[in-house]
């Protein structure tokens, strides 16, 4: 396969492209750093057994999307083609930290939801006009109810699942699978100096999990899997509970 | 629920109150910090910062190859890079380490910290000798590289210097090309201490792996007995056409309670594992078998319950060996008794490391639980290994003496020396390091 990874240089991306290398696919990776894209690609070569300069890569910044079209043809140009796109890209920051600040909270919600779904949407004209392919795209269980510790990141999460839901299910047919994974916590940079909750994961965990799913095409992945159930039961919470425990 | 977090070693022995601060930037995290950690596999103290440092910088996110070159071998890596990445990506394609521990679950930066040494320690020395490139992260914030023609003292001193003279940011290092990724090893009982000296020694020219699994509980006629493992690469003609599968294993779900192991099962332990052994055995051996036999069981350490066990491993001088190191095993089974896990092996002449552990002679590691005799014993130990001119594994140990440790390092003022020019404001710390070289507290 011919794989784009937006987001392939830190935790769940890296891992993610790290396990479709080592299975034989093809990698371009997208990112803020070149440098940092240089260093990740040339591990992702020796990992998959590859000459130095196999997989490309190009700048592209979800806090600009005039990177986003540039960065795809140079993507489609060096792949000669295109079937799976990855994005696990994405800004987080604690409810404390996100009230504090407006400009925080503005990118955030910008990023997370807006400038997402505008890569997602430039990324689907492009393997619709390919006859189709998979773009899996990391949401997160945050999204899933409006939850004290994670209004604004759970609130951006809400809306990008959203729209995944409804691409699936426009696009299914003309053969687009659209792929919604929902982490749970997950032990990354991302989330380091954060209290571990119970269930919490590991990247090469997820990203094992987060591969088959895109080759058996499921439109929504929980990883792992436990939460699920979690969410299940705090969907189900009626509002007054919700309103006291801090969860 | 959640309590305050704690750090340990792989023995769970000391227990500190203490975070790892984990990113992929690995320059950045270690910035300020006074010790960076890795996969946590050394036994002690050694991983853990000073009381008042609370912190450490991990580097296992930071884990991405830079280079490899398939012609040379020559591999350079992010310090976080795991042996067992390395040896899943690596073994089908032709290429080994040049020298592994014990375990594959360690970073490459630890190997150099620590300069591990493996079953080849006789033919091919320390990791550390295959090392070529140190990027490193000194105390001031100078990002610099060191080899054994820039700042080379800064080198030897890193080499084995358990972290101390800096952080260590990117490893070069040379790759062994292997015939095949099966080994052809043969094992076989012994029946004392003696008989592993002669093994040992007469295996050394034609075997480039050799170690012994040695039962340190039994005595009388049955004292040092144990099984002899060899190995070599196998080649091709050998080596059965797929390459080995790695297998996932098995782990201990929780913390077994603390009399599980003890002198009794610990003995029916080893009465089994030798009378179940055949006189002797020989064929194609699955690399994971001989080098990581215990990696199968994944937390082997929750084995020992809570209090957690420590390994005392020390090496002593060929001439005196033999009496030492039955002394030794008395010694452990007058004061408490010994696990299962005891290992003997051969050492070749000392490094470049300026504080790597091995040196020429014989090097027995015996894994004891940590009950109320531990630290007696251990003291008892290290004036018998100190009398004799042996010294002991920095990346094991959690209970010597400073002024044991001292006596056995004729080298530690060489290395405190430059350890002092490259840090002297004692910016990196352990508590291992507090323990026993006198850092302040």
């Amino acid at each position: 396969m011919k794989v784009v990874v937006l987001g392939a240089t830190k935790g769940m991306g890296r891992a993610m492209a790290r396990r479709v290398a080592e299975r034989g696919d093809t990698v371009f990776v997208l990112g803020r750093d070149p440098e940092d894209l240089a260093r990740t690609a040339r591990d992702l070569e020796a990992r998959a057994g590859k000459e130095s300069g196999s997989f490309g890569h190009a700048a592209c910044d979800l806090e600009r999307p005039e990177s986003f079209s540039g960065a795809l043809d140079a993507a489609e140009a060096a792949l000669d083609g295109l079937d799976l796109v990855i994005v696990t890209a994405g800004l987080f920051a604690t409810q404390d930290a996100l009230e504090a600040d407006a400009e925080l909270t503005r990118r955030l919600l910008t990023v997370d939801f807006a400038n997402t779904v505008l890569f997602c949407e430039e990324a689907r004209r492009r393997l619709l006009a390919r006859g189709g392919g998979t773009l899996c795209v990391f949401s997160s269980v945050a999204g899933d109810r409006g939850r004290k510790p994670i209004i604004l990141y759970g609130a951006a999460k809400a809306g990008l699942s959203r729209y995944l839901e409804g691409l699936d299910h426009k696009f299914r047919a003309r053969g687009l699978k659209t792929i919604c994974v929902k982490p749970g916590f997950v032990r990354t940079s991302m989330t380091a100096g954060l209290k571990a909750p119970p269930f919490a994961s590991e990247p090469d965990v997820v990203a094992a999990q987060v591969v088959t799913a895109i080759d058996r095409g499921r439109p929504i992945i929980y990883a792992p899997g436990i939460w699920a159930l979690v969410m299940l039961v705090i969907r189900a919470l009626p509002r007054f509970v919700m309103r006291r425990i801090g969860f | 629920m959640h309590a305050e977090p704690i750090l340990s070693g792989w023995g769970h022995a000391p227990v500190v109150p203490a975070s790892e601060v984990r990113s992929e930037d690995l320059t950045a995290a270690t910035r300020g910090m006074p010790l960076s950690r890795g996969l946590g596999r050394s036994y002690g103290d050694s991983s853990l910062p000073a009381a008042r440092d609370h912190r450490v910088a991990s580097t296992v996110l930071a884990d991405r190859i830079l280079a490899f070159d398939a012609q040379t071998g020559l591999m350079r890596a992010e310090a976080g890079l795991s042996l067992s990445d390395i040896y899943r990506l690596f073994l089908a394609r032709g290429w080994f380490v040049p020298v592994t521990p014990g375990t594959q679950f360690v970073t490459v930066g630890g190997m150099v910290a620590a300069d591990v040494h493996g079953g080849n320690h006789h033919r091919d020395g320390c990791f550390g000798g295959h090392v070529t490139r140190l990027l490193m992260q000194l105390a001031d914030g100078r990002v610099l590289e060191c080899s054994r023609d820039v700042e080379p003292d800064l080198f030897r001193a890193t080499v084995g210097g358990m972290g101390l003279t800096g952080h260590i940011l990117e490893v070069e290092f040379r790759m062994a090309k292997i015939s095949s990724p099966w080994l052809w090893g043969d094992r076989q009982r012994v029946n004392g201490v003696g008989q592993f000296f002669d093994s040992l020694g007469r295996s050394a020219s034609d075997w480039p792996f050799t170690k012994g699994w040695i039962d340190c509980i039994s005595g009388g006629k049955s004292l040092g007995r144990g099984v002899m493992y060899r190995a070599r690469w196998a080649t091709p003609d050998e080596a059965p056409p797929r390459p080995p599968r790695h297998k996932k294993g098995f782990a201990i779900p929780f913390f077994l309670p603390s009399w599980v192991l003890n002198r009794a099962s610990a003995r029916l332990y080893n009465e089994f594992r030798f009378r179940t052994q055949r006189t002797k055995a020989a064929g194609i051996v699955h690399p994971d078998e001989f080098f990581y036999p215990l990696d199968g069981i994944r937390h082997w350490n929750r084995l020992f319950g809570r209090p957690g066990f420590t390994q005392y491993q020390c090496v002593v001088p060929h001439a005196t060996g033999l009496q030492t190191i039955t002394r030794a095993i008395q010694l452990v089974n007058k004061r408490g008794f010994a696990s299962p896990v005891c290992v003997i092996k051969d050492c070749g002449p000392e490094g470049e490391g300026l504080l790597s552990f091995p040196k020429l002679g014989i090097s027995i590691a015996i894994d004891v639980p940590v009950r109320s005799w531990t630290q007696p014993l251990i003291d008892e130990l290290n004036e018998l290994v100190l009398g004799e001119g042996g010294r002991i594994y920095l990346a094991k140990d959690a209970f010597t003496r400073r002024e044991h440790f001292q006596k056995m390092e004729p080298r530690l003022a060489e290395w405190q020396a430059i350890r002092r020019r490259w840090d002297p404001d004692g910016r990196f710390r352990s508590a291992q390091s507090v323990r026993l070289l006198g850092d302040a507290p």
